[in-house]
């Protein structure tokens, strides 16, 4: 059977300022097919997505469904051609129901009738083999149901073509298998699917070709039968780069940062950090890879203090941390800095000087009721001097240097505290080569000194340059630690969505757990039941 | 009895100048736009309305029908000028709003005074009389049908809003853009479009709690306590948790709580005292809504903020 082309992509692009997103992407879909989306973190996945369901609008390049080119500037458009996005972050309102939410943006001149929807939702459902109340309200709703709510959305509307951002990052496996069941029953009703994971098994599963992307560049597409998850891999990752980042070789100290059997949940409520153990020593760059949202955020926000600890222990030198106001934590030499995808987020007031930044973690010192700002501006001309900041002077607001700079702010910052601990979340997170290598060289700096490193990094090719050890999380699990010397880029590529868990290889051995502890084994233990018995109390007090 | 009866009706006629504001600022709310600015745009209303009569005061149906239009295209200008502020410019909605507050009112007060108002007091009548048999009703008649054209207007325009937000679908988009912009953005509800109409509309019919409050409550005399009105009007829409239905019973509640001073033989400190029940009533709704934490009473999750689609 000759297949029919339900969506082709030629020569898109896209810009954000200087940011290349997508660069001349060509894609493809059948009809009755399911094509998987795969690439790293940053690869550009939703944003091409994006562009096709018209919440961007491509700067170059043309779309074309059913072989005609069309012009989607919204998506209003994107309906009109048939064209449905799930969302990673679901779009629904909370307060209205199942059916209000199906109904939004309809105009089909219809009057409106709510017991109608109703009835047309569960003939959908039926339909597929979903199960759902139309009448229930969204925030009453579990995730899978949240989901399926989206899924139907875009059937109502008549799509041809669905588009699934993730969709199973947030559902258990066996929801997982209810989603493919339907995903399938969808192909053989004549639906083109494009579906954006990073779990390769999934895509195994699921797809029947795989289209990759890599930096915002399209690499290829290949049929799932004829390929596998190495392959992909190596198509997703790329051949290993050579960077002349320097690994400061020195004595490693005794663990400074233990982390055991750490649960931390998010926002949300969904687990963020499973089970994870893992520790620093002086003298040490600990690595963290991993998809994105793959817990990074909430175990940055626990170690700082800013997130309850579902359980698990945090211990510095020997002594807990957990539960400590973050004032206490930084007190103790450990400094954090996170740097989000806006990149100004957390650590620094945008439209405060450098001086004034400086001042936010030691406002408390000294005895007047006074800022202290001549000392506050000596340290900061001391960074800016030593980091080869560019600015106009100390007084500019931070929001108006560039990002580089304001990430050297940030991590000088907290440098100057002269930590014994420092977490860095992403801190090269769009800079230049050359500030990425002046941040790497003040990391360097700091390790020679002595300074347990734990940095949460995405680019797998400096991570395996400059850290001594690399942690890979996938989905808040902790898939194994490895040394950096020892390892390749595939392995952590197929550690990172999940294909490989060290963990199954090496039943014998616990990772993280390190053999000369700060804490005897006993002392471990009586911390464990320590933590049992005011868990039971607080049961019991609850009732 | 008499006295009573006299309490509520008064209750109800000063009610009605919350239930024009509160209903306006409801609308306006459901779509997202926290809009402060509705005690200087109840004054404007009335500035409008005024000019309005005293160009046509003295043709009886033709004036009231002039001054409401006048009042309601005053207040709009104003919600105009807002939802331009606020969704094209994107400035901050707080003090945007405060701002057309401060513009509003001194504008309303400098204008005011070069406005003919010696014609107002017989204007009023036109306002204030709409059925003249109620008389001979006894207390029944006092009660439910002694009101000027504007008090039915008003109960009509909250059973409207009412039953557009519940029941149609621009009512569903509406609420929609207020609670999640994004989600409606996605769903190609032109959220631009809504905020616009939506500030637009409540603007204008908040104004006509100005007019209503000159020309029938107060009689056609001028007073300089229209931005008075205008912050209960905001304090009665979280009051009666975004229910343009609730605002009704709500704002003669209200009503009765301000005027209630009137009635009881208190001293002058007390009487202040007690035209701030319906502000500390305000606040004790808010504290239950809030430990009780049910979705439903809760104000449009994104009030407030403004939405810009390519922001990331």
């Amino acid at each position: 059977m000759e297949k029919q082309t339900a969506l082709e992509l030629k020569g898109i692009s896209k810009y954000f300022g200087s940011v290349v997103a997508n660069k001349n992407v060509n894609l493809s879909v059948f009809k009755n097919e399911i094509l998987s989306l795969l690439g790293e973190n940053g690869s550009g996945k939703t944003t091409l997505m994006n562009m096709i369901s018209g919440i961007y609008f491509p700067d170059e390049g043309q779309i074309f469904i059913d072989g005609e080119e069309v012009i989607i500037r919204s998506p209003k458009d994107a309906f009109k051609y048939k064209i449905g996005m799930i969302h990673q972050h679901f779009k629904l309102v909370d307060v209205f129901s199942a059916a209000e939410n199906v109904v939004l943006g309809i105009d089909d001149g219809e009057k409106y009738n709510i017991k109608q929807v109703n009835s047309r939702v569960r003939e959908i459902a039926e339909k597929y083999g979903f199960e759902i109340d139309p009448q229930k309200k969204i925030h009453e709703m579990s995730v899978s149901e949240k989901q399926t709510v989206e899924i139907i959305k875009v059937l109502y509307r008549g799509a041809d073509i669905l588009i699934l951002d993730e969709p199973t990052a947030v559902l258990t496996p066996q929801e997982i298998k209810k989603l493919f069941g339907v995903l399938r029953k969808m192909r053989e009703d004549g639906k083109s699917i494009i579906i954006i994971t990073h779990k390769l098994n999934e895509v195994m599963e699921i797809s029947d070709r795989v289209a990759i992307l890599r930096k915002g560049e399209y690499i290829g597409t290949v049929n799932t039968a004829e390929t596998n998850e190495k392959q992909l891999t190596e198509m997703m990752v790329g051949k290993k780069v050579e960077l002349k980042i320097e690994r400061v070789k020195t004595d490693f100290d005794r663990p400074l940062l233990e982390l055991r059997d750490l649960i931390i949940k998010k926002d949300d409520g969904s687990t963020a950090i499973d089970g994870v153990n893992f520790y620093i020593r002086g003298g040490e760059i600990l690595g963290v890879a991993g998809v994105a949202g793959c817990g990074q955020k909430e175990l940055c926000e626990a170690i700082a203090g800013l997130r309850k600890l579902e359980s698990g222990f945090i211990m510095h030198k020997g002594e807990s941390i957990v539960g400590l106001p973050p004032k206490e934590i930084i007190k103790k030499g450990i400094a954090m800095s996170f740097i989000p995808e806006d990149r100004l987020g957390m650590g620094l007031v945008p439209s405060f000087s450098i001086t004034d930044n400086m001042m936010l973690k030691t406002y408390g010192e000294g005895k007047s009721p006074f800022v202290n700002r001549k000392s506050a501006r000596e340290r900061a001309n001391g960074l800016i001097e030593r980091l080869e900041i560019v600015t106009p002077s100390t007084e500019t607001p931070v929001r108006r240097l560039s990002g580089g700079n304001v990430q050297k702010v940030l991590v000088g910052r907290e440098i100057e505290s002269s930590p014994n601990v420092i977490v860095t979340a992403y801190p090269v997170r769009g800079l230049d080569i050359n500030s990425s290598y002046a941040i790497y060289d003040i990391l360097n700096e700091q390790k020679k000194n002595g300074v347990g490193i734990l940095f949460i990094g995405e680019d797998l090719d400096v991570m395996l340059a400059l850290c001594d050890k690399i942690m890979v999380l996938c989905h808040g699990k902790n898939m194994g630690i490895v040394h950096a010397e020892k390892t390749t880029k595939e392995q952590l590529g197929l550690m990172m969505t999940g294909a490989l868990d060290l963990n199954e290889q090496k039943k014998d051995k616990v990772f993280g757990k390190a053999k000369d502890s700060n804490l005897t084994e006993e002392q471990w233990s009586a911390a464990e039941e320590r933590a049992e018995a005011e868990k039971e109390f607080k049961e019991k007090s609850d009732d | 009895m008499g006295v009573f009866v006299s309490f509520l009706s008064g209750a109800v006629r000063l009610g009605t100048t919350f239930l024009y504001g509160s209903t306006g600022e409801t609308l306006t709310e459901k779509s997202g736009h926290l809009n402060l600015g509705i005690p200087g745009i109840m004054c404007f209303g009335a500035l409008g309305g005024c000019i309005g009569v005293s160009m046509v005061g003295s043709v009886p149906v033709l004036t009231v029908l002039v001054a409401i239009i006048f009042s309601f295209c005053f207040a709009g200008l104003l919600g105009l000028l807002y939802s331009f502020l606020t969704v094209t410019l994107r400035c901050n909605q707080n003090v945007t709003g405060l701002t057309i507050t401060t513009f509003g009112v001194g504008c309303t007060n400098h204008f005011i005074s070069q406005v003919n108002t010696s014609s107002f007091s017989r204007a009023s009548t036109h306002f204030t009389n709409l059925f003249t048999f109620h008389e001979n009703l006894g207390w029944f008649g006092e009660l439910f049908l002694s009101y000027g054209i504007m008090v039915y207007l008003a109960i009509a325009i909250a059973i409207l809003a009412s039953l557009f937000l519940t029941k149609t679908k621009k009512g569903l988009y509406l609420r929609a853009v207020g609670e999640n912009p994004a989600t409606a953005d996605a769903a190609g509800i032109s959220v631009t479009a809504y905020r616009y109409v939506a500030t637009i509309i409540g603007s204008g019919i908040a104004g006509l709690g100005g007019l209503f409050y000159i020309m029938d409550y107060l009689t056609g005399s001028w007073e300089y306590t229209i931005d008075a009105m205008g912050w209960l009007s905001i304090a009665l829409v979280i009051f009666t948790v975004w229910k343009p239905n609730f605002g009704i019973l709500g704002s003669f509640l209200f009503g009765g709580l301000y005027i209630l001073a009137n009635y009881v033989a208190v001293s002058f400190a007390m009487m202040n005292i007690l035209k701030m029940i319906p502000f500390f009533v305000t606040i004790v709704v808010l504290i239950v809504t809030s430990i009780v934490g049910k979705k439903e009473t809760q104000p449009p999750a994104s009030l407030g903020l403004n939405y810009f689609r390519e922001e990331r």
